[in-house]
């Protein structure tokens, strides 16, 4: 197929309209029996006239027609540790560290350290955990947000909105990201001890049991003290594991 | 600009086998699968280089013993690297169907799996996000649907920080989201939507590929039109998908063709494009095609078909939209540039990939139906010989060059002079020959038009043997009254 030579010139050159030569129709076009009609054409989305494209995306997506680069050698470094207070996690691989970064000091709560997996779970954990005005407020209005991003829903209590997770949002009930606080006082609004969480005490936070280890929590903490080598350290602060018990006696 | 940084040649694409198929009869085994609606894309990551696996060959299928012993391993292991090592020889197992099944019916390896997941031990929390983007891959349902207790994680985990983690998570849900309808309907209340339109605004390539990735999924669901489309069009998605198909340096190729493929699928469902054409989708779209004839023409790069072909399908349906004229949006693709890159476009296919051609004409049909000047374009810029040219690819082809001459005929004589003389009449009786009735059908049309604002061109037909070339058809049901129209109009004349 050959193009014009001035073609490349024309789409160098500036935008412009091409002045068009003059319409004039006559009816007899149109009169049967022939029956074009000038009209722009379009497609939905199973039509087969997509068919070829499709595939030829399909093929994109399986990597089949492209030229599989080979997966590169993660870069090693000289193995250097977290630079973290109290962190003394060790890494060869900067990857890695990245991960690790930002999984256990990128969302800190800078008042009792607990590490989240977005900036907007820990914010509601210090609005709900450590700011004393919102335990007023909540006294008096709806403050417990939904944790869904793009919801707006409010709630009364934390209890509320965890029905709501699960209900509205579909959320599991043993969401790990949404432990109701343990509050000692009795006049609390919340009692999360219905919900089969109170042997946790640790809410909003990243455990460090998996779930399926929930029932005998005071014994697997007692294993992990033991065996954790001292190499490795949990920003969160280990010890953390053994207050579980211990009332809370400030509100940050 | 196009090489992959992660991929894996798998040799069964879709359950539809095709090892040792001839590229032709893999494209009709594939195509074969599109009709019934089959075609499953899903894109795996594999970050193993092969001889990592230490033995030298694949992976071994694990029984039952073995990916239990794993998972405790991992959940219950003294050494960081230990549990890690248990989770990474899990994953390699579930590179196999047999053991993916193995590990769901497993019960409460899930379980075990999405606390791992959730852990705070960074590395094996990556590592168990791999064994779940494995069991992604899957091609049964149920699969799929075992992983429907780690949704809730995977999504939260995308307002998070980590890129590669990101990323992960966002192909593990493009391709859980493909597989299975109960998965689209758990995500969907999850919150999906808003969940994406925050992860978008990444700085990092590599997750907006992902996202263009799964959204790609999310929209070509069967439900899409009613259920989903609608949500996302509500969102900030739409204005921010279109930044990212603005020609100029930020353009990442790969980026593009994930988010020109979603607006494909949103605009083919035609549930509200008048929105987008209000978000400048012509001007963007119309600017890339520029760009992408400019591309063409300065490399040879294979892969530029795969970003050209859903921006033509995107301008060609949005040109059919009634707001384009009302809203002045025609005002946006006036520029006779558009005209000169679709024909560098066509050039390029028909050397590399001729079954676009289709679908570069189709655009250029749908830019001259109602428009005087991109038809005087066609004249002015001397493009008639070369749409000429492409008539012997195929009779769809042929059907489709004859039809976009026919709209410049239509026009009137002012346009069929220029049509005059030339190759056009030669080119028509020679297109008379052909047997596809379709063909045919269309080249009396034109030759109708012709006849009627260019009346010279009659005489040369006759002394062509025109009327023997007409003839050879009059007993055809579907062309016979045109016939012998024309045969009278010819005879008269």
């Amino acid at each position: 197929m050959q193009l014009p030579p001035a073609l490349c010139a024309r789409l160098a050159a500036g935008p412009g309209v091409a002045e068009p030569l003059p319409v004039e129709r006559d009816p007899a076009a149109g009169a049967a029996p022939f029956r074009f009609v000038a009209r722009p054409v379009r497609f939905p989305r199973e039509h087969e006239f997509f068919e070829d494209g499709d595939v030829q995306r399909h093929l994109y997506l399986q990597d089949v027609l492209m030229q599989v680069a080979d997966a590169p050698e993660k870069p090693r470094v000289p193995a250097f540790a977290c630079q973290v207070a109290g962190c003394c996690q060790v890494f060869d691989a900067l990857d890695d560290y990245e991960h690790h970064y930002h999984t256990l000091h990128g969302n800190v709560c800078s008042f009792c350290k607990r590490a989240f997996p977005s900036g907007h779970l820990l914010d509601a954990h210090i609005l709900e955990w450590h700011d004393s005005l919102f335990q007023i407020l909540s006294e008096r209005q709806d403050m417990y947000q939904c944790l869904v991003e793009g919801c707006t829903e409010k709630f009364k209590t934390s209890r509320d909105r965890k029905d709501h997770l699960v209900r509205i949002h579909l959320y599991p009930v043993d969401f790990r990201f949404d432990k109701p606080k343990k509050n000692r006082s009795p006049a609390s609004a919340e009692v999360p001890g219905d919900s089969g969480e109170r042997s946790e005490g640790e809410a909003m936070e990243i455990c460090s049991e998996p779930v399926a280890a929930s029932p005998a929590p005071a014994g697997e903490r007692r294993t992990y003290s033991h065996r954790i080598p001292s190499t490795i350290c949990f920003g969160q602060g280990a010890a953390r594991g053994f207050k579980s018990n211990k009332k809370k006696t400030k509100q940050c | 600009m196009w090489s992959r940084r992660r991929g894996h040649l798998r040799p069964t694409v879709c359950g539809v086998e095709t090892s040792g198929l001839e590229p032709r009869d893999l494209g009709s085994a594939l195509r074969k699968a599109r009709r019934e609606q089959q075609l499953v894309s899903k894109r795996l990551l594999r970050e193993d280089a092969p001889e990592e696996a230490g033995e030298g060959c694949v992976a071994a299928i694990l029984g039952e013993a073995e990916v239990q012993q794993f998972l405790r391993q991992a959940q219950r292991g003294t050494e960081e690297k230990e549990r890690e090592g248990a989770l990474v020889s899990l994953r390699r197992g579930l590179q196999h169907p047999e053991t993916q099944q193995t590990f769901i019916q497993l019960e409460g390896s899930m379980r075990t799996l999405v606390g791992l997941l959730t852990s705070n031990q960074a590395l094996l929390q990556l590592e168990a996000a791999r064994c779940l983007h494995e069991l992604s891959h899957s091609e049964q349902s149920t699969i799929a649907e075992a992983c429907l207790p780690a949704t809730s994680y995977l999504l939260t985990y995308l307002s998070g920080h980590s890129s590669d983690f990101i990323e992960l998570c966002l192909y593990t849900l493009g391709n859980l989201i493909v597989e299975s309808e109960a998965v689209r309907r758990q995500l969907l209340p999850q919150g999906i939507v808003p969940a994406l339109a925050a992860c978008i605004q990444s700085p990092h390539v590599a997750v907006l590929e992902a996202l263009g990735y799964a959204l790609s999924q999310l929209l070509q669901a069967k439900e899409a039109p009613e259920k989903i489309i609608p949500s996302i069009l509500a969102s900030t998605l739409p204005q921010h998908m279109l930044q990212m198909l603005q020609p100029g340096p930020k353009l990442n190729p790969g980026v593009a063709v994930e988010f020109a493929w979603c607006l494909h699928y949103i605009i083919c469902s035609q549930v509200s494009n008048p929105l987008l054409i209000g978000h400048g989708a012509l001007s963007t779209l119309g600017l890339l095609l520029l760009d992408l004839a400019g591309a063409v023409q300065r490399t040879e790069d294979a892969g530029l078909e795969l970003l050209a072909c859903p921006v033509l399908r995107c301008l060609s349906n949005l040109l059919t939209e009634a707001a384009v004229e009302t809203v002045g949006g025609q005002m946006q693709l006036r520029d006779e540039r558009v005209v000169a890159a679709l024909f560098i476009l066509l050039q390029f296919f028909f050397q590399k990939q001729p079954s676009l051609l289709p679908e570069g004409l189709w655009l250029l049909n749908n830019l001259t139906a109602n428009s005087p000047s991109f038809c005087t374009s066609l004249l002015s810029l001397d493009l008639i010989e070369p749409l000429l040219q492409l008539l012997p690819v195929s009779n769809v082809v042929s059907v489709m060059v004859l039809t976009v001459l026919c709209n410049v005929a239509e026009k009137g004589p002012a346009y069929c002079q220029r049509l005059w003389p030339g190759p056009l009449l030669p080119t028509l009786l020679h297109t008379l020959a052909f047997s596809d009735t379709e063909v045919v059908g269309q080249s009396l049309e034109l030759l109708h038009l012709l006849f009627l604002y260019q009346p010279e061109a009659v005489q040369v037909f006759l002394q062509q043997s025109g009327l023997q070339a007409l003839e050879r058809h009059q007993e055809e049901a579907q062309l016979q009254d045109r016939v012998y129209a024309l045969r009278q109009t010819a005879l008269q004349g």
